[in-house]
């Protein structure tokens, strides 16, 4: 029997009786990471790494109930043996590796397999049967290495300061933003959203070694951040703050950055392929390494990817979960305004 | 090449004009002159010859990167660009190097006529030397167009700018007929080129769509206005005893339209006249859709030549006597135009009336009537205005008709390419026939990015049906679908063709049940007739 069923509620084990980053809410959740697709409020308990419980009560409730785990250890719940490895992501993010009667199961969550300098290295784990996302799953998407993506980035902002430009980088919060920080620290200041303020306290305090950034408040000049890098949340991009700093560029950092298309039709005034997520020869790398006889494709271009690994002679099959939309995050922001926007124009009309 | 494909990235990366003019500008200071002269045809549409089909790239590309096919296209339907798709999907190259821009053209031109085998090996040779960007531009050079927003006006204005030189007599110099093989970049801006070329053209003088009222124009009496006349804009020169004859897309359509060859005998040498292409019958125009029948046609039958007889209706004149007249004043143009065309008793070669009017609202008036001579609006222009290259603002004015609409659900959505590969931004819209939904009009424009959002998510949930790249969706967004004519069709389905639909705007106040019938338009296209 499969240690594993795709349930309306989420990824289900039944020999344990509980959910893996389920999306709605259950007596028992297993969290790969802190991303809001991934583990949202209303579960009775959760089980995660060490460095995302403090994640998950910032950005949750600090009343969750939360037992965790570091990479390596393990507990059983109902004869199932769960233990987390790292899945090179975002902080604190694991692959979740479950042992049954000699039947093991990994749900990798999402993962990338580049050291990114902050997320501990991605481990492929040995199992019969993976959970694999599909993000990045098609040949286009091949990262560069990220030395040379970084490379871009400050070149781009040490062009961009003596010409009076003010360097806006978009970046999640939780994740992106402390990658970006980690790499780009040096010679150049950097200032960062509230948001990722937070969550950089919130890390810190975990113990993790973060360069020191600058929180922007309403006291910081438009002078100052020209002279360093700005660091602000997918949702800030089209705001009025922006628009009012002196001479704003934004730059936006996303593995989707890869394709022209994307780059134009985000209206960024630049675009640096940098993923989360593995790219097509990580996906493949990682996959075979596990040695699994199944694969699930979640998330992504799944029916592609899952085509390619039956002709590959790897079986697989793509599963519908809701992962994959911290995406649709954004789109939410921008609906919203529209409805604001409509509004106003059947007020002015009604006037 | 590096330089080349800095500048691309630098275009593509700014929405801004200054920013792409600067860049422009940047690269025009410090390229070769003979990769100047490629970027300058590249961008003004002029391809190099194209010694090898884009399917050999595609098949060569899969060959070495053992992409399934299938795979291959998902690639491309992602990326929406065959040359892009190439290039990202190749592994990363083992060499480098470093050949100007002309010289990889130059020896891309050496490659016609040769086999099969030598075409693979350079093809393959230079992928593997070439950075993702780069490749991205060497396939584009066999395969493709560049279309990364560089308006003619912008490359003008940036040459003009580098080089201290007129820019109208910039466009002048690359809208003639050059040879990018054999001319030298100073002889191209310095039009050396264009005076010993009796066919060129000018640059058309266009207009934008006016959106003030207009009582701000000021006074009635400093502005000609005249019909806008709905077919294609040309302009016939006639130099050294030949006639030749310019569509607005730059071509030369002179044998496409033996009604307007007598001009050869009644025009002087050293004029150049433009106006509207036209149907026209007992000095009459007639519809859009009666021009058509004689459009891109390789042979003209005789029967096409009784149905939809072609005339010209003149609008101005920008050389008479073998000078540039462009920097007269209208009303000085206007005069000599009259001179050498109104006194014409000819059906095919009309001068194009001024309308006079005392005031904005007589003229308001008058422009309702539009319709009815198959005009579509008013052009107004001032009095005291030169005959500009390209458009710009303030001196004409088209004041257009408001279009006809109709509103239609969307049944099929299939999404974009280049920017918009992504999302489905393409939508087909049907009326109501009875019980059924009829399909009047594709139409691809007139949302903005987050209405395209807001729709593409609603195809996401929505899809009732897959074909490839088409969705069939639930009939519940209504649209509002402006267009500009309606004529009988056989070739589809509702017996009847929309011209130039586009989106005017959601109707997201109305339901599917409330959409405009087939029936209506049958009656709209019967009171056309």
């Amino acid at each position: 029997m499969a240690l594993i069923e795709f349930t309306k509620r989420g990824i289900y084990c039944k020999q344990g009786d509980f959910y893996v980053d389920p999306w709605w809410p259950v007596d028992y959740a297993v969290t790969t990471h802190g991303h809001s697709d991934h583990v949202r409020f209303g579960n009775k308990h959760y089980l995660c790494h060490t460095l995302t419980k403090p994640i998950i009560k910032r950005r949750i409730s600090e009343d969750l109930d939360v037992e965790t785990l570091n990479y390596g250890e393990s507990i059983v719940r109902n004869g199932v043996n769960i233990s987390f490895y790292p899945a090179g992501h975002i902080i604190g993010s694991a692959q979740v590796r479950l042992e049954y009667k000699g039947e093991i199961c990994v749900i990798s969550g999402d993962y990338k397999t580049e050291d990114d300098g902050i997320s501990d290295v991605f481990e492929p784990v040995k199992c019969h049967s993976f959970v694999s996302e599909s993000t990045f799953g098609l040949p286009v998407y091949k990262w560069q290495k990220q030395d040379i993506v970084f490379d871009k980035i400050k070149n781009w902002v040490n062009d961009n300061i003596p010409q009076q430009k003010t360097s806006v980088l978009i970046a999640y919060s939780l994740g992106k933003a402390q990658r970006l920080i980690k790499n780009l620290a040096g010679n150049v200041p950097i200032y960062v959203h509230n948001s990722i303020a937070n969550l950089n306290e919130v890390i810190i305090n975990a113990g993790v070694n973060l360069p020191e950034t600058i929180r922007i408040t309403p006291e910081t000049t438009k002078d100052e951040l020209q002279k360093g890098i700005v660091i602000v949340p997918p949702a800030m991009r089209d705001s009025r703050w922006i628009k009012n700093l002196s001479h704003p560029v934004t730059g936006i950092c996303s593995g989707w950055m890869q394709v022209r298309a994307h780059r134009r039709w985000q209206s960024a005034d630049a675009g640096f392929a940098l993923s989360d997520h593995a790219d097509w020869t990580g996906l493949m790398d990682a996959i075979t390494t596990t040695g699994a006889e199944k694969v699930y494709v979640t998330h992504g271009f799944t029916a592609a990817f899952s085509r390619f690994l039956n002709d590959e002679g790897i079986e697989s099959e793509e599963v519908m979960t809701k992962f994959g939309q911290e995406d649709d995050e954004e789109n939410k922001v921008d609906l919203a305004d529209a409805e604001n926007t409509n509004t106003e124009t059947e007020n002015q009309k009604s006037v | 090449m590096k330089r080349f494909a800095k500048l691309i990235q630098q275009l593509e990366l700014s929405n801004k004009t200054n920013d792409k003019i600067a860049a422009l500008v940047d690269y025009f200071n410090y390229a070769d002159d003979k990769d100047k002269i490629w970027v300058i045809a590249l961008f003004t549409g002029k391809k190099p010859r194209r010694p090898i089909k884009s399917a050999l790239l595609k098949y060569w590309a899969i060959e070495i990167t053992q992409t399934p096919e299938w795979l291959f296209s998902e690639s491309y339907s992602n990326v929406g660009d065959l040359s892009e798709t190439i290039a990202l999907l190749l592994p990363p190259a083992e060499q480098t190097s470093d050949f100007q821009l002309h010289k990889w053209i130059e020896n891309l031109h050496d490659l016609e006529g040769k086999d099969d085998e030598t075409k693979k090996n350079f093809i393959l040779n230079a992928w593997n030397t070439l950075e993702t960007q780069e490749r991205f531009i060497f396939n584009k050079l066999i395969s493709g167009n560049f279309r990364i927003g560089v308006s003619n006006k912008m490359l003008v204005n940036a040459l003009a700018k580098q080089s201290s030189l007129d820019s109208a007599q910039i466009m002048h110099s690359i809208m003639g007929k050059w040879n990018p093989y054999e001319i030298t970049f100073t002889e191209l801006i310095n039009g050396l080129h264009v005076n010993t070329d009796n066919s060129w053209p000018y640059p058309f003088c266009l207009a934008y769509a006016l959106e003030q009222e207009t009582e701000k124009l000021g006074d009635i009496s400093e502005w000609q206005a005249e019909w806008k006349w709905d077919g294609i804009r040309g302009q016939i020169v006639k130099r050294n005893g030949e006639l030749f004859i310019w569509s607005r897309g730059e071509e030369l359509v002179t044998e496409q339209f033996p009604e307007l060859h007598f001009l050869i005998d009644i025009l002087p040498d050293g004029v150049v006249i433009d106006g509207e292409i036209l149907a026209v019958q007992d000095k009459q125009v007639l519809s859009f859709s009666t021009l058509q029948q004689r459009l891109n046609r390789k042979t003209i039958s005789k029967k096409q030549l009784e149905d939809a007889p072609i005339g010209f209706f003149v609008y101005d004149i920008l050389e008479f006597e073998e000078n540039d007249f462009r920097e007269q004043p209208l009303n000085e143009r206007r005069k000599v135009l009259e001179r050498l065309i109104g006194g014409l008793d000819e059906s095919a070669v009309i001068l194009s009336p001024v309308i006079h009017c005392n005031t904005w609202e007589e003229l308001a008036e008058l422009r309702q009537t539009s319709r009815s001579i198959n005009s579509e609006g008013i052009m107004l222009k001032k009095l005291s205005s030169h005959y500009h290259s390209g458009r710009k603002r303030g001196d004409w004015w088209k004041w257009k008709i408001n279009p006809y609409t109709v509103d239609a659900v969307m049944i099929y959505a299939q999404k974009g390419s280049g920017r918009r590969a992504n999302f489905f931004t393409d939508y087909t819209f049907a009326v109501r026939d009875g019980e059924n939904l009829v399909t009047i009009a594709k139409a691809y424009s007139g949302l903005t990015d987050k209405e395209i959002k807001e729709v593409n998510s609603f195809v996401t949930k929505n899809a009732i049906e897959k074909f490839g790249p088409v969705r069939t969706v639930k009939p519940e967004l209504v649209f509002e679908i402006a267009f500009e004519g309606i004529a009988e069709s056989k070739r589809h389905k509702a017996g009847l063709a929309l011209r130039f639909p586009r989106i005017l705007r959601w109707r997201k106040d109305k339901k599917a049940a409330e959409i405009n019938t087939l029936e209506d338009l049958r009656q709209l296209l019967a009171s056309t007739m």
